[in-house]
């Protein structure tokens, strides 16, 4: 039974994404009739890549639990192919490597799905991380070793562990809230990417001053805090269909969209070491999923935890 | 089995193999030096894992696709029924002989006779998988062979990255890791190029899409 109030949040994105591809299609038309605009190419390619994934999200709501858990598995799986292929490895980690993808990805979603909290919080953070060198280092090769193995562990972390997070949500007991826990999911993500979506508008109409120059061009402090209060004022107003009060719900967006905003920088960080530009080339104008996902991944265990803490009764 | 059933398993085959690469490689073309238009062309590449040339079939857009053939050795895939199925049906590949004493065809001659049906090739002119340190092995001479005797068609070097990572010699688990194509631009024989410039030109221009500016 999809909840209404997540029918209302859906159709309000579907009202912005029709907006965004109308005016994305006026700039085509007045700046790019030729298809030689690169900004509004990327922006219409964006929208475009916006409309598929609201669809994926919105038919994993409607499919329910297994629909939500299967979407991020897969989500993770992509995030990880990207992230491992940019970390140090040698043929020793082959097997290290094979289990990420083939056992710990598939058993951290089992572990979710079947709603064990003890062990799913601590799958990778302790069994993975202790069994996973062993693995390496009976191959016996120890070139790099503490560097393969830890960069091999944060793209756990990252890719599957704060990933999971997210479906993790579906798992919480929030009394008076029974059956909706999909609006969470819906809420942090919608706040979440709408910060990253102003950020991105006010960084292009007002940013000057760069926060982090030697990181990333295009995170402006003009940027952050229009678009992190323009969020938080959006998912303010919608305290209605979240189990939070108006103060409460703002705590949260602050609290999401600046984690979110760190994410992006993180990611940032290891994408200009690694001379990349992009995570991937899978979704059309944004790279990988890892560009699309940074800020949801590092907002998400924060959320879960501090709802879980105040408002959960597991 | 009949021909018509036999034809639709090859479609099936098909798919389903080249579903399964994507999925362990997201492979990504880079369009370098050239266009992906349908115009008949001999890809060569670097080969160092036999799952190079269905990668590179599949990072090919379909129509370009569906006229391409993979140039294989015959002693690898008339071994079993099923490596047969796939190699000549599935592939529609130009299985060449690489033993000199036992070959009844010229396999240039082959591959010739397979242009001049309208099929693109694809082929790795070490002539075999490098697994040693050196970025390519020396070109077998066939590339300039072939050139020379249809030097109307472009030569493209493709640069495969990352593949023998997703699959090292010896492993049989394949780790899912995001592999580069690097198309660049297409050479042609000069009239009074010499076998071994002509090589060396080829395998330098392969090598430098190995990591382009």
């Amino acid at each position: 039974m999809t909840p209404p109030h997540l029918l209302w949040l859906l159709a309000g994105v579907g009202t912005i994404l029709v907006l965004a591809s109308v005016i994305g299609e006026i700039l085509r038309v007045r700046l790019s009739p030729a298809g030689d605009n690169p900004v509004v190419e990327n922006l219409n390619a964006r929208i475009n890549a916006w409309w598929v994934m609201v669809i994926c999200l919105a038919l994993a709501f409607i499919a329910g639990k297994p629909g939500v858990v299967l979407l991020f598995a897969l989500c993770s799986f992509a995030a990880l192919r990207e992230f491992l292929t940019l970390t140090t490895h040698n043929r020793a980690d082959h097997w290290s490597l094979v289990a990420c993808f083939f056992l710990i990805l598939p058993l951290q979603y089992w572990f979710l799905a079947t709603d064990w909290y003890g062990m799913y919080s601590i799958f990778i953070p302790v069994y993975a991380f202790l069994l996973l060198p062993v693995v390496s280092s009976l191959r016996g090769s120890t070139k790099d070793f503490l560097i393969r193995v830890s960069e091999t562990q944060w793209a756990l972390m990252i890719c599957i562990y704060c990933a999971s997070h997210v479906p993790a949500l579906l798992y919480l007991q929030i009394p008076g809230f029974e059956g909706r826990n999909v609006i969470l999911i819906a809420y942090l993500i919608f706040v979440v990417q709408l910060s990253d979506v102003m950020q991105y508008v006010w960084g292009k109409l007002l940013g000057r001053t760069k926060v982090a120059p030697n990181l990333s061009p295009s995170k402006t402090w003009e940027g952050l805090v229009g678009g992190t209060l323009t969020a938080t004022a959006v998912g303010t107003a919608l305290y209605w269909m979240t189990p939070f009060s108006p103060l409460e719900a703002a705590g949260m967006c602050l609290l999401i969209t600046v984690m979110g905003f760190f994410g992006g920088l993180v990611m940032s960080a290891i994408k200009r070491d690694r001379g990349i530009k992009d995570w991937g080339h899978l979704i059309a104008g944004h790279g990988g999923f890892l560009d699309r996902l940074d800020s949801v991944i590092f907002a998400a265990p924060i959320f879960f935890h501090v709802t879980r803490w105040v408002w959960s009764t597991t | 089995m009949s021909p018509v059933l036999r034809a639709f398993a090859a479609r099936v085959t098909g798919l389903a193999i080249s579903t399964f690469a994507r999925f362990m490689t997201a492979p990504r073309a880079i369009w370098l030096g050239i266009e992906p238009i349908p115009a008949q062309r001999i890809y060569f590449a670097n080969h160092s894992s036999n799952g190079d040339f269905v990668l590179l079939w599949t990072a090919l857009p379909a129509p370009l696709r569906r006229r391409t053939r993979p140039v294989a050795a015959l002693d690898y895939w008339l071994t079993s029924p099923l490596r047969s199925f796939i190699g000549r049906e599935v592939f529609n590949a130009v299985l060449i002989d690489r033993r000199p004493e036992a070959r009844a065809e010229d396999p240039v001659a082959q591959m010739v006779a397979a242009l001049d049906q309208g099929s693109s090739l694809i082929i790795f002119p070490e002539g075999q998988r490098n697994s040693s340190d050196a970025a390519l092995l020396p070109f077998k001479s066939g590339l300039y062979h072939l050139a020379k005797s249809r030097p109307g068609v472009d030569l493209v070097p493709v640069w495969i990255a990352n593949l023998n990572r997703v699959m090292p010699k010896g492993e049989v688990i394949p780790v899912p890791l995001i592999c580069t194509l690097t198309f660049g631009a297409p050479l042609h024989v000069e009239p009074d190029e010499t076998k071994d410039t002509f090589l060396a030109r080829a395998s330098r221009a392969l090598l430098e899409l190995k990591a382009p500016t």
